[in-house]
C-alpha cells in the first residue's frame, strides 16, 4: 500500500479539553507528530504574554495545532460524497492543518518585532528544508511538501482547500478561538461549532455557510469580537508583551554595542546579527528564552536587570489610556523629563496601539481585500454575511481604537516629591 | 514612536488621494518591495499580498481625524476614498521623517488600476522565481482574473521601471 493511504492498525486518539477526542488513523499524519519540529511546538505557549493575565492561558501550539487538524478532518469527513469535494485533497489539507503553525517561535510576536523575523517564511522553510517533517512529507510523493507549504501559504491553486485552512470562518480560528476561552476561562469565545460544521458547503473556491446556519456563525463573530478585546488585547497582557519587547531590544543594543554578557547568549547571537539559520531558530523555544532571561537578572546594565526581574516576577508597566497620536507635543516633553530623571524613555515610555497586534475582526470584503464569509441562500446564490445579518453588520461598522502609554509608575513614584518634573510627568499622565 | 503612522501620512501626503483599499493595499506592498521601509507585515490573501496591520493602522489614523475616509456602496462592494485632513500635515510636522524620497514612484503607481496593481503585487511576492514560474504562478493563483500575456508584458516593465527610480 502507497505510503500515503497507510492506516494505523488502530485508530490513536489524544485526549483534548475542547474536542474531548483527536482522532488519528493516517499513518502520514501520525508519523508527523512525532517529528522533532512538531514536538517544538509543546515548547511554545499558545497566548504568549496571556498567562500573565489568565493564570490557566498555558496551552501550547501543539495542543491548537492538534486542534486544527482535528477540526479540519471532521470538515473533510462531512464534504465526502458531497458536489466539489475532491477525496484526492483529503490528506493534504489534513496535514496543512496539522503543520500550519509550525514555524512559530518563543513568543512570536515580540520576537518578529524586534528581529523582523516572519513565523511563516520559517513555516515554509521547515516544510521544504532538511527536516524531519519534510522527510515525512517526501515520502508520499517529491512534490508533496511543496503543495502543503503552499496550503499555508495560501498561494496554491484550489482555493476551496486554502479556505478552509484560511479564511474568515476556518479550523483555525474555530479552534483557538474556543481553546483560548478554555484555557483563559472566560466565558467569552463559545459558539456551536458542530452546528457551523453541519452547515458548510464546499463551493469551487471558497467554504459557504447554508443561510439556515447564519445565526451559528452570527454567535462565532461575536465570540471572535469579545475574546478580542477581552483576552487578545488586554492591557495587563500587553504591559508583559511590552516588557518582553524591550528585552529583546536592550539585549541586541547591549550585544551590538560590544557589551560584554556574563554568560555569552549563543541562542541569540544570529538574531542579533540578523543571519538566523533553520537550525538555529528550531532550537528556541520558551524554555530557552526563560533561561536567558533568568540568566540576565545577574547582568551588570542596569535597564536588560529590570526589565527582565519585572518579566519573570510579573512586576509589570502601569498603563494610561492615551493618544499620543493628537498629544505629540506631551509626548516630546515626557520623553524630555524622563531623561532629566535618569529613566530612558526608549525602554521605559511606550505607546502601543490596537494596530500593532495581528488578531483580526470580521471584514465584509470591502473591495475585495479579503475573502468575506457567504452564506448559501435556497436559490443556490451567495450572500456575504454582513448584508444578511444584522448583528454582524452592527459590529462590522464599528470601529474601535485603544491606544494606552506603558510607564513604571514605581520608579516615577520613587523621585523626590520636590521634583519639578515628578509633578509635571504625573500631571501629563494623570490630568 | 508612532514611525509607522507617522510614515503612512507621509505616504497619503505624496499620494494626495488613493482611491479604494486594495489600490491602496497594493500601493504600499510595490512601495515595501522597492525599498521604502514600511513596518506593516504582509500575507498572501485571494487578492495578492495583503496587510491587515495596514488596514487596522488606516482605520486608527481615520478615527483619530488625521485622514478623511469616504465612502460610495457599489453595490457588490463599498469603495474608499482617503485623503490627509489638516490634522494629519500638522502631526507630520512633528516628525523628522528619513524616508526616501519616493513622490515619483507614488504617481507611477496612482495612474495604475487596481486589477494591475494587484498582477504586479503578486509577481512581486514571487520574485524568488524563475520569470517564467512567476506568470505560471500567476495564472494558477488568479484564475479567475485571466490576465493576459499583454497585461504580464506591461508588469514586467512596469516593475523594471520601479527598479530604475530606485537606483
Amino acid at each position: 500500500m502507497a505510503y500515503r493511504d497507510e492506516k494505523l492498525e488502530e485508530e490513536k486518539v489524544f485526549k483534548d479539553p475542547v474536542h474531548r477526542y483527536v482522532h488519528v488513523r493516517d499513518r502520514v499524519i501520525w508519523d508527523l507528530i512525532a517529528t522533532p519540529e512538531f514536538q517544538r511546538l509543546r515548547r511554545i505557549k499558545q497566548l504568549g504574554t496571556s498567562y500573565m493575565t489568565f493564570h490557566g492561558a498555558e496551552h501550547s501550539r501543539f495542543n491548537h495545532s492538534l486542534g486544527v487538524y482535528e477540526i479540519v478532518r471532521r470538515i473533510v469527513s462531512n464534504f465526502e460524497n458531497r458536489l466539489n469535494w475532491k477525496k484526492e485533497q483529503r490528506l493534504l489539507v489534513l496535514c496543512a492543518a496539522l503543520l500550519h503553525d509550525l514555524g512559530h517561535g518563543p513568543y512570536s510576536h515580540s520576537f518578529e518585532k524586534v528581529f523582523g523575523l516572519d513565523h511563516e517564511e520559517f513555516t515554509r522553510k521547515i516544510i521544504l528544508g532538511n527536516t524531519g517533517v519534510n522527510h515525512v512529507l517526501r515520502k508520499v510523493s517529491a512534490s508533496f511538501p511543496k503543495k502543503v507549504a503552499e496550503v499555508i501559504n495560501k498561494t496554491y491553486g484550489d482555493k476551496l482547500i486554502v479556505s478552509i485552512i484560511s479564511s474568515q470562518i476556518d479550523a483555525d480560528r474555530m479552534d483557538y478561538l474556543q481553546r483560548d476561552a478554555y484555557f483563559t476561562g472566560v466565558s467569552y469565545g463559545h459558539f456551536d461549532m458542530e452546528r457551523i460544521l453541519r452547515v458548510m458547503r464546499p463551493r469551487e473556491d471558497q467554504v459557504v455557510i447554508k443561510e439556515s446556519g447564519m445565526h451559528a456563525v452570527e454567535d462565532y463573530i461575536m465570540s471572535r469580537y469579545q475574546m478580542y478585546w477581552q483576552v487578545y488585547f488586554h492591557p495587563v497582557t500587553r504591559s508583559a508583551e511590552v516588557i518582553l519587547t524591550k528585552i529583546l531590544h536592550r539585549a541586541k543594543a547591549l550585544y551590538l554595542s560590544d557589551y560584554t554578557f556574563k554568560l555569552r547568549p549563543e541562542h541569540f547571537i544570529s538574531l542579533f546579527d540578523g543571519d538566523i539559520t533553520l537550525d538555529d531558530y528550531t532550537r528556541l523555544d520558551e524554555n530557552i528564552t526563560g533561561f536567558y532571561f533568568q540568566s540576565w537578572l545577574e547582568e551588570e546594565d542596569d535597564i536588560l536587570r529590570d526589565l527582565c526581574e519585572r518579566f519573570l516576577n510579573r512586576r509589570l508597566f502601569k498603563y494610561v489610556e492615551f493618544n499620543p497620536l493628537l498629544h505629540v507635543k506631551e509626548m516630546v516633553e515626557l520623553s524630555k523629563l524622563f531623561y532629566e530623571v535618569g529613566i530612558d524613555p526608549e525602554y521605559y515610555l511606550i505607546d502601543d496601539s490596537s494596530s500593532d497586534l495581528p488578531y483580526d475582526f470580521y471584514r465584509p470584503g470591502e473591495e475585495e481585500e479579503r475573502l468575506p464569509i457567504h452564506l448559501q441562500l435556497p436559490n443556490g446564490k451567495l450572500k456575504e454575511l454582513s448584508r444578511q445579518s444584522d448583528i454582524v453588520e452592527a459590529i462590522s461598522g464599528k470601529k474601535r481604537t485603544d491606544h494606552k502609554l506603558y510607564f513604571p509608575q514605581d520608579i516615577l513614584e520613587a523621585l523626590p516629591d520636590d521634583s519639578r518634573q515628578k509633578q509635571r510627568i504625573f500631571e501629563i499622565l494623570f490630568q | 514612536m508612532l514611525a509607522n503612522h507617522a510614515n503612512l501620512l507621509q505616504f497619503f501626503s505624496s499620494a494626495e488621494e488613493v482611491v479604494g483599499r486594495k489600490k491602496l493595499q497594493k500601493m504600499i506592498y510595490i512601495l515595501k518591495k522597492n525599498g521604502v521601509p514600511f513596518g506593516e507585515k504582509y500575507e498572501f490573501h485571494l487578492f495578492g499580498p495583503y496587510s491587515e496591520e495596514l488596514s487596522l493602522r488606516v482605520d486608527e489614523l481615520s478615527n483619530l481625524g488625521l485622514l478623511q475616509e469616504t465612502k460610495e456602496d457599489k453595490s457588490s462592494y463599498i469603495q474608499y476614498r482617503y485623503t490627509m485632513t489638516e490634522e494629519g500635515q500638522q502631526f507630520l510636522t512633528h516628525y523628522d521623517n528619513h524616508f526616501p524620497d519616493y513622490q515619483e514612484a507614488v504617481h507611477l503607481l496612482k495612474e495604475k488600476s487596481s486589477r494591475f496593481l494587484e498582477l504586479v503585487s503578486t509577481m512581486l511576492y514571487f520574485e524568488e522565481l524563475q520569470q517564467e514560474e512567476v506568470e505560471e504562478k500567476v495564472r494558477t493563483v488568479k484564475k479567475k482574473q485571466n490576465y493576459t500575456d499583454e497585461e504580464m508584458i506591461q508588469a514586467w516593465e512596469f516593475i523594471d521601471s520601479m527598479k530604475k527610480l530606485r537606483q
